[in-house]
């Protein structure tokens, strides 16, 4: 009745919201239940997950790059060594829009589309918050620029970097090589964590082939971070290992003054000690400047160097392959010696035929030597005694005998990418060719020419053999390595390889004599180049032709092209008696040995041996 | 029980707080938890004292406004509830047309004074709804509750609209426990709630991108490491990282490096978690359940169906604040920004929060003037 009337009851309100009320409690401690619940998931059953993770948020690992070995030559002058530069980085994580930042600090900064590009593979290749580097070397007007706008570039810095420098530049470029930044082949190879904070690899010569030394292990510092991953505090520090230090047995001066003497030749000098295997010095012409290549080279100086007809990126002493020409001479007349053929002497009649062949093998001296003995046809560089004596020798027995001394074999240098050069046999006809092997191909695999072809390296090192009785060394780059700075250098084994033995010793001495007079006779094919020296020199002139002459053709220097006129090439060792030096020459396209690459050894060896010049 | 403890303590006439018109368990439940809050907030702000004197002076501003608030008997309140919730309204309206804020329209500028309209309407819907359905008998007729209805529907959508989800949804929410307090029945109150669900997609229609991006978040916070998702994931590894005692005050590390979104705000409770454990959440929640089950208690005691209405709408508001805040930061709800009531810095919401306190205790200490 109450209710109909609307009169409130206000002891059934009061229950109403009593009952109301307990429930209303009831769900919230329920629901508070719930929150506890949930808690004790994340506090106690998940806790272990959750200190993981916190402790994950909390440190950073930052991986400090090694401080990489430098090159000394053998007289401690430094070669490579680490200057600091400024280069402006970004951390990716820290800027919102990347193409924008670019453009904006391209404005206060140079920013070639090439390290924009390189920049940009970075990026995809490392952590979100590494710090990227964009340019290297700023000037210091460019670091002033920046740091006035530092403020409108959120997440862009500028760093002090160690960066390579190569104080002599082009001098010996292609021996020591460069860095450059890590391009993604090589990112496939390397041990991530240990270049994880370094930029740039050895990408040519020793800085190649020494790679593992030089670069050092990788420290790192475990850092507390804030969530913009800044550092507050540095908790743990594993201090990086530098690279070992190397030296080289390079003499520095020889090296500038062979690269000096060589002059405006394509072409390519080694020197080495015979009676170890040091390089002394290894000249490739023409060269260029490796300090381009370490902070980028830009696409068009690349092109220009890549494209340029006089190939200077090639490495001539260890890549270019040569016919030896008559450099070859005394090793055959040495064959000749040891198999006991050559002892006689013939009638060189300007040509030389094969029985039963009308083909006419000619000596470079038109109207021939007359009676010639091997010390003549050595002298005075016979072509037919040898086209004789090699016929006599025939390819297998020559290709036994040269292989000993090296020839068409690698020498095992300590840099990386050494060609082999050729010395041809039946076998190797049969097999690259598919053809048998022709009797007039030993002919001319007697003087050098044909099939055969040799690097300036092995045409150093086959000479330095000879000169010390058939010791045969390897030749090696690195002397010595310096693991920290304030120890001894340790110096690398010196490796002999088997000797080449005669069956009389004495001919050694027959062969050098002969040698001897190229330069110290009235008749010898450099005896300008031995005049007036207060050592003895052994040596032997070749003239390679570049390309083949037809027969009974004149030939005219001065009609053929540059290009295609002979290679002048000389090896040579010194003194004659105690010999220190064994050196080879090779002046692409420049005609004569005797008149070209002899007189450049000579100077070479003038400046090694008396230290003139130097 | 404390309770009834107090209530025999009641009876000496003259206490201090019963002559200021004050509940002593309440207010002293009240300065613990705003003192607990201070010690967390030391620690979230990185010991900013700057930040400490200026959440103290907020809080004694609230406890001043408290007391003056207790001092008003519950019939004038009642008297001045539907100007006061009218204006609420016209504020609203007013400041979707001027208001300013970042990102969201919610600040009304008076020069010296800024503050939210949704704030007046917070304390004023309850109050309104009360109000309303004190008439007439309860439970209310179906037509009142349609009424009731509308009533907090529209300020409701204008918060939203603003856009405010979450105190939308605290504002919808304190108006829908008056009216379950009220009696209504429960196959009404079920059916409500299986159409509130299957109305659920349509409020995916009428939500702001963010707001959407905020439940897809919760449903897969992992999915979004760096943007949104961020907040769920570190405040889980604060408070999971904390374990059963905690790592200690000031000794955070999420917190205090930075991991820790909205720190001092909306996520101070990840920082109570992290560095005083289990242990110490559960003197916190102790705390709540006590200030909770009082206001309780105080409403049934009222006398009046305005008093009851409006004094468990408040406990139950105040509950509800706590556990969205709670079940936000621990994972088990969407991100809506709701600060911790008494422990997040903040002052408006402080205030509102400690004049419903203040109506709580106006209900309760006015109580025997009435009668007698």
């Amino acid at each position: 009745m109450l209710r109909k009337l609307h009169i409130k009851d206000h002891g059934n309100e009061t229950r109403l919201f009593k009952r109301r009320a307990i429930v209303a409690i009831s769900i919230i401690i329920i629901l508070m239940l719930g929150i506890v619940a949930r808690l004790v998931y994340l506090q106690i059953y998940s806790h272990q997950h959750f200190s993981t993770l916190s402790q994950k948020n909390r440190l950073k690992i930052s991986p400090l790059p090694p401080t990489r070995g430098l090159i000394y030559d053998r007289n401690g002058i430094l070669l490579a060594k680490n200057i600091p530069s400024f280069s402006l980085e970004l951390i990716p994580e820290q800027v919102k829009d990347i193409d924008e930042t670019l453009k904006r600090l391209g404005q206060l900064i140079s920013i070639s589309d090439s390290d924009r590009k390189y920049f940009k593979r970075l990026v995809k290749q490392k952590r979100r918050f590494q710090s990227i580097p964009i340019r290297y070397r700023l000037s210091e007007e460019e670091v002033a620029r920046f740091s006035v706008n530092r403020h409108l570039h959120k997440g862009v810095s500028i760093q002090a970097r160690l960066i390579r420098y190569y104080p002599y530049g082009k001098i010996g470029v292609h021996t020591i090589g460069y860095v450059g930044r890590i391009d993604a082949r090589e990112l496939q190879r390397i041990d991530q964590a240990n270049y994880s904070a370094t930029t740039h690899i050895g990408k040519l010569g020793i800085e190649r082939s020494y790679e593992n030394d030089l670069h050092g292990q990788v420290g790192y510092q475990q850092e507390e971070v804030n969530a913009q991953n800044r550092t507050l505090r540095i908790i743990d520090t594993m201090p990086p290992i530098a690279g070992k230090n190397l030296y080289l047995n390079i003499d520095m001066k020889l090296q500038a003054y062979a690269d000096k003497v060589l002059g405006d030749y394509r072409g390519s000098i080694v020197a080495m000690d015979p009676r170890n295997g040091a390089l002394l010095a290894l000249v490739s012409k023409p060269n260029y400047d490796p300090n381009l290549f370490v902070t980028g080279i830009s696409t068009k100086n690349y092109a220009a160097l890549r494209d340029s007809p006089d190939k200077p990126l090639f490495n001539r002493s260890i890549l270019g392959q040569y016919p030896p020409g008559s450099t070859v001479k005394p090793f055959i007349g040495l064959a000749g010696l040891d198999a006991g053929i050559a002892n006689n002497s013939l009638f060189c009649p300007g040509w030389f035929e094969l029985e039963g062949d009308e083909r006419r093998y000619r000596d470079w001296k038109k109207h021939g030597h007359g009676e010639t003995d091997l010390d003549k046809a050595i002298v005075q560089s016979c072509d037919v005694y040898f086209y004789e004596l090699a016929k006599r020798l025939r390819i297998t027995q020559m290709y036994k005998f040269m292989t000993l001394f090296g020839f068409g074999q690698k020498t095992g240098i300590d840099i990386i990418g050494e060609r082999s050069g050729l010395f041809p046999s039946r076998e190797w006809k049969r097999r690259n060719k598919g053809q048998v092997w022709f009797p007039g191909e030993t002919l001319i695999t007697g003087i050098g020419q044909g099939f055969t072809l040799t690097t300036p390296l092995q045409l150093a090192s086959t000479t330095a053999t000879l000169s010390m009785n058939g010791l045969h060394f390897k030749p090696s780059i690195v002397q010595s390595m310096q693991g920290h700075e304030n120890t001894e250098p340790v110096q690398r084994q010196t490796i002999r390889y088997k000797s080449v033995l005669l069956k009389d010793p004495q001919n050694w001495q027959k062969i050098k004599r002969s040698m001897l007079r190229v330069l110290h006779s009235p008749r010898g094919t450099a005896r300008g180049s031995g005049q007036g020296a207060i050592y003895k020199i052994a040596g032997k002139t070749g003239t390679a032709q570049v390309f083949g002459i037809a027969q009974d053709a004149e030939y005219n220097e001065e009609e053929i092209g540059l290009r295609l006129r002979d290679h002048s090439l000389f090896v040579a060792f010194a003194p004659f008696d105690k010999p220190t030096i064994a050196i080879a020459v090779i002046a692409e396209n420049g005609g004569s040995g005797g008149h070209v690459a002899a007189p450049i050894a000579r100077k070479v060896l003038d400046a090694y041996i008396i230290g003139k010049e130097l | 029980m404390i309770l009834d403890n107090y209530t025999a303590a009641n009876r000496r006439r003259y206490s201090l707080a019963e002559s200021l018109h004050l509940d002593a368990p309440l207010i002293i439940a009240l300065l613990l938890t705003a003192a607990l809050g201070l010690v967390i907030l030391y620690s979230a702000s990185n010991q900013n004292e700057a930040i400490i004197i200026r959440q103290l002076t907020r809080l004694t501003v609230a406890f001043g406004v408290m007391i003056l608030i207790a001092q008003i008997s519950p019939r004038q309140l009642r008297f001045w509830t539907p100007w006061l919730f009218a204006v609420g309204i016209f504020l609203l309206i007013a400041v979707l047309a001027f208001g300013e804020g970042k990102g969201a329209q919610r600040w009304l500028d008076f020069g010296l004074l800024r503050f939210q309209p949704s704030e007046i309407i917070k304390i004023t819907l309850p109050m309104v709804l009360a109000w309303f359905l004190a008439d007439a008998a309860l439970p209310p007729k179906p037509s009142k509750v349609i009424i009731c209805i509308i009533l907090i529907i529209v300020p409701t959508l204008l918060i939203a609209k603003q856009p405010d989800l979450g105190t939308s949804l605290v504002i919808a929410s304190s108006g829908i426990f008056v009216m379950l307090l009220s009696g209504i029945r429960w196959k009404y109150i079920f059916s409500a709630m299986l159409a509130a669900i299957a109305t659920a997609p349509l409020l995916w229609y009428f939500m702001h991108d963010y707001q959407r991006q905020r439940v897809l978040t919760f449903l897969n916070p992992e999915q979004d490491l760096l943007g949104s998702g961020w907040h769920i994931v570190q405040s889980k590894i604060a408070i999971g990282s904390g374990g059963l005692y905690g790592k200690g005050w000031l000794n955070g590390t999420q917190s205090h490096l930075e991991f820790l979104p909205e720190r001092s705000t909306d996520f101070i409770f990840a920082v109570y978690g992290e560095e005083f454990g289990l242990m110490g959440i559960l003197v916190l929640l102790t705390l709540y359940l006590f200030i909770i089950a009082r206001s309780l208690y105080i409403s049934t005691q009222a006398q009046d169906t305005f008093g009851r209405l409006v004094g468990g709408s408040i406990a139950i508001t105040f509950f509800f604040n706590i556990f969205v805040n709670i079940g936000m930061v621990t994972g088990l709800l969407p991100v809506v920004g709701l600060p911790l009531p008494l422990i997040s810095y903040g002052g408006t919401s402080m205030v509102t929060l400690m004049i419903s306190f203040g109506i709580l205790m106006s209900v309760h200490t006015h109580r025997k003037l009435l009668s007698q």
